[in-house]
């Protein structure tokens, strides 16, 4: 029983890491059609960001909020100057040419601060919580993780429903054309697009790279997992990716609790087969099932 | 928005790669006044709305908003200068709702006067305050129509182009569209140029009337005297 | 006359003597190169062979991969665990890598049959991220962290005296030129037609009759099949097999290499394997010799890579050999033109048209 515990509460944790990354492919999928092969590269550059402000200061906090600006800042600046060009070429271009930026990101990070493993503060305490003599296996940092995510889910929500600015994007993902007749500035908001996705990636990145160290690779792992959500979710859907974030996290909790750890990446490579087989547009897409 | 605008089109080259469709055109409409734009099919009424829009570039030519050069600039700069394009056919953006429709409308204006634009339009268009929260998707293709065009006068514009509002209508409701964009004139000073199939009741309504054949302006004038003309009736708009 | 005729006619001919050709220039090579030479040719003959399978696979039908360095993987160890314990002849261990890889491309052509695209792309990234870890997992079967070792003895009736480097760049050698040919043949034949029409246009090709989604899985085998052989060629090369080598990198590596010499052209993958093998040692001396820590340098033409890739599907789609044909007009061989042929598919978020095309 404590084992299940265990297990059920360590994979919402991990969850909402995924369902961040696929948040934050989802937000990019939407405005550009765009898949972004270099978020979790992203999300690993601004954690070195991060690690250099906290040993520099010795303020996490503040290293914190430099991450997620620095997320905002490269992903508006990436739009404007290497997706913007690409936009008109064929979609396998765009793909290459995202391959081409993630292990650029990667190089430089390496070129920049080495490949060796470093150590990464987390935010709160790591030490196991328990209820009396009864083992939760997740920490305190474990629930700051999950609340950061869900409140950063939620506020996007809001913008989105309930600000005009939303609107404009909500308008610019669905009818760039028709948007423009009346009057939204449609790359502003491919722009923005942007620079929330690297906004939530930064935060998915200061998030779990306690648990991986960080090093110019950490994020590859987590990337494909964070797909994966966004998969089962549905490319198109928000929601879809953190409900898909939760589900993966907790099946391959149980899965890799119960089956070996070591086997995580290749239960998650068979989630992903087996949703992108049977019923490719996610669980929640609105559009049918398409063949993109 | 500031008083009636002017809008003129001059010797507009426009088309699609290949040979122009629109092979010279120059057409102005005064300020508050009703221009219909009419023809056959493919003599170039929608891309002539599309180059003036902003959604097609011209070769050459000018397009001029009053004193302000609209030539090449793109449609959303267009738009913010106070023209509005509702395009033939379905405009409406079918994963929004009817609200969400509008309000996207009225963003153009400054807030203190979102809402009271998203009432009128509530109020002059019943259908849409009965549909408000459906997905725009949902909707009838004549509620969709009418769905497009209060959008378009949500932000207030000062010129209107308006591509076959009347296609898919029921004839009660085209006269209610037609009866409104004449009210629009009238009250508001909106100036309008109206690409229509049906050309008598555009003329109806209409100041001034403008028939293109093959990408050419073949006749220009007041829109009674072109209802008059029998010859030009019938050879280029089949009545 | 007629003879010269008979081979001009013949595109299996055509393509023999060329091999043939190349081979004879090869075989003089080895003998006039030094060791760290032949050590490179055999390196670079490893890469040609894997590159050249992904090149056909993205360029001839249309799918992209960047999961080929895990298939590279498949086709290494099976060669290292056969050589290890069941000791075969190094022809029927290469064999049996081939099919082994090829059987697990076919497994994954048929999962990702219906996939395209960025779906495609995050499928095979998943692959190669994925696939190390089973090594991980299984870590006495796989030798952990230091891999397993593996030694091939020299042919006997090479003699004794035989240097080993240039046994390494002979074998190389000969099984890049057979691949070569190969696929060159397939290229030209139906198989290659329906393939290019596939990747054309998916649906008329589907109207026409033919079976897209077998098309696709076979070029998956063939694809996954030459880099296992190539996987296998580069275990021998390298006397060792760690799931380090065998990264994310190394997939993306293998797409820099194709999109560097031109997708769906075979001289390309030539170029591509030799700038892949060649240039990152030299960028990363250069690197070390303006001051750059060993660790940094190693970095750099990871980071060059990145920005190839950026750059030429930018600017120069047509990689490598698109500029050799484009310099030397009709005369050149005639390679694919891929790239141009996914214009039909472009996204439909035009903002502004443009009135002249």
């Amino acid at each position: 029983m404590q084992e299940f515990v265990e297990f059920t509460l360590g994979g919402i944790s991990s969850g909402m890491i995924y369902a961040a990354i696929g948040l934050s492919l989802v937000l990019i999928w939407r405005g550009t059609r765009v898949l972004n092969y270099a978020q979790g590269g992203m999300a690993m550059f601004t954690a070195y960001v991060a690690l250099t402000v906290i040993n520099h200061t010795g303020n996490y906090w503040l290293g914190f909020v430099v991450a997620l600006a620095a997320g905002l800042v490269l992903g508006a600046f990436l739009e404007r100057t290497v997706i913007r060009p690409a936009a008109s070429k064929p979609p396998l271009n765009l793909v290459i040419v995202t391959v081409g930026l993630l292990i650029f990101i990667e190089g430089l990070a390496g070129i920049i601060y080495g490949g060796s493993f470093r150590s990464f503060p987390p935010a709160f305490s790591i030490n196991g919580l328990s209820i009396g003599s009864f083992d939760l296996g997740i920490t305190r940092n474990d629930i700051f993780t999950a609340a950061a995510v869900l409140a950063a889910a939620l506020l996007l929500a809001a913008m989105f429903r309930l600000t005009p600015v939303g609107l404009r994007m909500r308008a610019t993902a669905f009818s760039p054309a028709i948007s423009r007749l009346l009057g939204v500035r449609v790359g502003r908001m491919l722009t923005l697009g942007w620079a929330l996705a690297g906004l939530i990636g930064a935060l998915a990145g200061m998030l779990v790279t306690p648990q991986t160290f960080l090093y110019p690779n950490s994020m590859d792992q987590i990337f494909v997992l964070g797909f994966t959500a966004a998969v089962i979710g549905g490319l198109d859907s928000p929601v879809g990716s953190v409900i898909g974030g939760l589900l993966l996290g907790v099946v391959l909790s149980y899965a890799s609790g119960y089956l070996g750890s070591q086997l995580v990446q290749i239960f998650g490579l068979a989630a992903l087969v087996l949703v992108l087989m049977v019923r490719p547009s996610g669980l929640f897409s609105t559009a049918a099932a398409r063949r993109v | 928005m500031s008083g009636a605008a002017g809008l003129a089109a001059t010797d507009v080259v426009a088309g699609y790669g290949g040979a122009p469709v629109l092979d010279g055109v120059s057409v102005s409409a005064a300020p508050a006044t009703i221009t219909t734009v009419l023809g056959a099919n493919g003599a170039g009424k929608t891309t002539l709305l599309r180059a003036i829009g902003g959604a097609l570039r011209p070769r050459s030519g000018r397009i001029m908003l009053d004193d302000l050069d609209l030539t090449r600039r793109p449609p959303e700069d267009v738009a913010r200068a106070g023209v509005a394009h509702v395009p033939e056919g379905q405009g409406v953006i079918t994963e929004l709702t009817v609200e969400e429709n509008l309000r996207l409308g009225a963003l153009l204006q400054p807030r203190p006067r979102r809402a009271a634009a998203l009432a009128d339009a509530y109020q002059r268009f019943a259908v849409l305050a009965d549909r408000r929260r459906r997905l725009a998707g949902t909707l009838s293709g004549g509620e969709r129509q009418i769905l497009v065009i209060a959008r378009a006068l949500m932000s207030a514009p000062r010129v209107l182009l308006l591509d076959e509002p009347s296609l898919g209508l029921a004839p009660r409701i085209v006269t209610q569209v037609m009866e409104l964009i004449r009210q629009l004139r009238d009250e508001a000073g909106l100036t309008v140029l109206l690409v229509e199939q049906n050309a008598r009741s555009a003329l109806s309504i209409a100041d001034q009337g403008v028939v293109l054949n093959l990408g050419r302006v073949v006749a220009k004038a007041d829109a009674a005297e072109l209802a008059a003309d029998e010859a030009l009736r019938r050879h280029y708009l089949g009545f | 006359m007629t003879i010269l005729r008979r081979l001009a006619g013949s595109t299996l001919l055509r393509h023999l003597t060329a091999a043939v050709i190349v081979g004879v220039v090869l075989y003089v090579l080895t003998y006039k190169l030094d060791t760290f030479r032949l050590y490179q040719m055999a390196d670079v003959g490893a890469y040609v062979i894997a590159v050249a399978g992904l090149t056909v696979l993205i360029g001839q039908s249309g799918q992209i991969s960047i999961g080929h360095g895990a298939f590279m993987a498949i086709g290494a160890f099976s060669t290292a665990l056969l050589l290890l314990h069941l000791h075969w002849n190094i022809v029927y261990v290469l064999l049996a890598s081939v099919a082994i890889t090829a059987v697990a491309g076919g497994i994954f052509g048929v999962a990702a049959a219906r996939l395209r695209g960025p779906y495609l792309a995050g499928a095979t990234l998943m692959l190669a991220v994925a696939l190390p870890t089973v090594a991980d997992a299984y870590q006495g079967v796989f030798g952990g962290d230091q891999g397993l070792s593996i030694t091939v003895p020299l042919p006997s009736f090479l003699g004794p005296a035989f240097t080993f480097t240039r046994w390494l760049a002979w074998l190389s050698s000969i099984l890049a030129l057979i691949t070569l040919v190969l696929l060159a043949n397939l290229n030209r034949s139906r198989v290659g037609r329906n393939w290019r029409a596939v990747r054309d246009d998916e649906i008329a090709a589907s109207l026409s009759g033919l079976n897209v989604a077998l098309l696709q899985i076979r070029a998956f085998v063939v694809s996954s099949a030459c880099a296992g052989l190539g996987g296998a060629m580069y275990a021998i090369w390298a006397g060792s097999v760690a799931p380090t080598g065998y990264t994310l990198t190394l997939s993306i590596g293998l797409l820099t290499a194709a999109v560097l010499g031109g997708l769906g052209s075979l001289p390309g993958a030539v170029w591509g394997a030799l700038i892949y093998v060649l240039v990152p040692t030299y960028l990363e001396n250069v690197a070390t010799s303006h001051g750059l820590s060993h660790s940094a340098s190693a970095f750099v033409p990871i980071a060059a890579f990145g920005v190839v890739l950026m750059v030429v599907m930018l600017v120069f789609p047509a990689g490598i050999q698109g500029g050799i044909r484009r310099l030397l007009g009709p005369a050149a061989p005639v390679a694919a033109a891929p790239l141009s042929a996914f214009r039909r598919q472009a996204p439909a978020t035009r903002h502004q048209e443009e009135g002249t095309t």
